[in-house]
């Protein structure tokens, strides 16, 4: 306890510069935390290509004739409820609890599947209709960002599998709580990506 | 282990109460429900001044990403999360100019450009 406090006490005089290598967990989330940002940036150029061509319909049909928000919810609470349950899973591993670890993790694993359904259902009705991404430079942009969102939701998907294969056989030592930590962050900011894209693609079509 | 982390900073998302961290989670999945159907229900209403539901909808979305950030990234700007809220905010203000900038250029250069029929009876 006395040692508790002393230490406490001295990690505040001593200089940052002085205490040497930080832990590995730190280091690790940090820079993975800086990747997710960079991520984000490239949603961002993505985001305003989508701004500036959402009006270049080129005489085809708008964002508001050709999305369905039903659909949209749909996907919106999958998405919501799998960051919800990886969150779950995630103090599940740091607790060291395999038992309650896999449940979470397969749930997240099948909100996230019914997603991408979801998605591919609704990519695979406008290529049906003949509005695919060579329809108009507003049908392009589209396509691009909440494609390269898709992209990202599977990529995702196929990570969880790893982990779970990894739990499974490495069981939870300290680098794959690290790997399911990044994991973890990943599937959060995905989500933060989709609020933009159904706030400004979905209800904010014209 | 523990006050090492604290001397040295956290990497984002990690907090060691579990139970303030289950708590964190339906915390935020309170909110984000409710601020989702909120913005669902914004943009199929009539019950709002029509011009101003975008204006609405982005409040509702900042919101709900601020949430997110909180509640289920854990990030803070408690002194330990300097680095990570660094970050972050470089990353909005990068964020900031690629959207707010190409907007603007992209709507400038619409303005002043010359009508479509002109132009083509200059090229000829």
């Amino acid at each position: 306890m006395n040692v508790m406090t002393e230490t406490a006490a001295a990690a505040k005089t001593i200089p940052l510069s002085m205490r040497g290598p930080a832990p590995v967990q730190a280091v690790v989330g940090y820079g993975f935390w800086l990747f997710l940002l960079s991520d984000i940036i490239i949603f961002s150029a993505l985001f305003a290509a989508y701004a500036v061509l959402s009006g270049e319909t080129d005489g085809g049909p708008s964002g508001a004739a050709l999305f369905d928000k039903t659909h949209v919810f749909y996907e919106t609470a999958c998405l919501l409820a799998s960051s919800v349950t990886c969150g779950f899973a995630t103090l599940a591993v740091q607790q060291r609890s395999m038992l309650t670890a896999f449940p979470w993790m397969t749930a997240t694993l099948v909100l996230g599947a019914v997603f991408l359904c979801l998605e591919r259902a609704e990519f695979a009705h406008m290529l049906a209709t003949g509005n695919g991404p060579a329809r108009s430079a507003f049908l392009s942009a589209f396509f691009t960002l909440v494609g390269a969102h898709g992209l990202h939701v599977a990529v995702g998907l196929f990570w969880l599998v790893i982990m779970v294969l990894q739990i499974a056989t490495l069981g939870l030592r300290p680098m794959v709580r690290r790997r399911f930590f990044c994991f973890s962050l990943f599937w959060h900011a995905l989500d933060i990506v989709w609020i933009g894209v159904f706030t400004i693609v979905y209800l904010g079509a014209r | 282990m523990n006050y090492q982390s604290n001397a040295q900073g956290k990497g984002p998302g990690i907090t060691e109460h579990r139970r303030i961290r289950r708590r964190s989670y339906l915390i935020g999945l309170f909110y984000a429900v409710i601020l989702t159907l909120a913005s669902f229900w914004a943009s199929s209403t009539d019950l709002i001044y029509a011009p101003g539901v975008p204006i609405l909808l982005a409040v509702l979305a900042i919101a709900q990403m601020g949430v997110h950030l909180v509640f289920f990234l854990h990030i803070s700007s408690a002194p330990d999360q300097t680095n990570n809220f660094l970050a972050l905010a470089f990353g909005i203000f990068i964020v900031g100019l690629v959207v707010f900038g190409s907007m603007m250029i992209m709507a400038n250069l619409n303005h002043a450009m010359m009508p479509m029929d002109q132009l083509m009876q200059m090229q000829r």
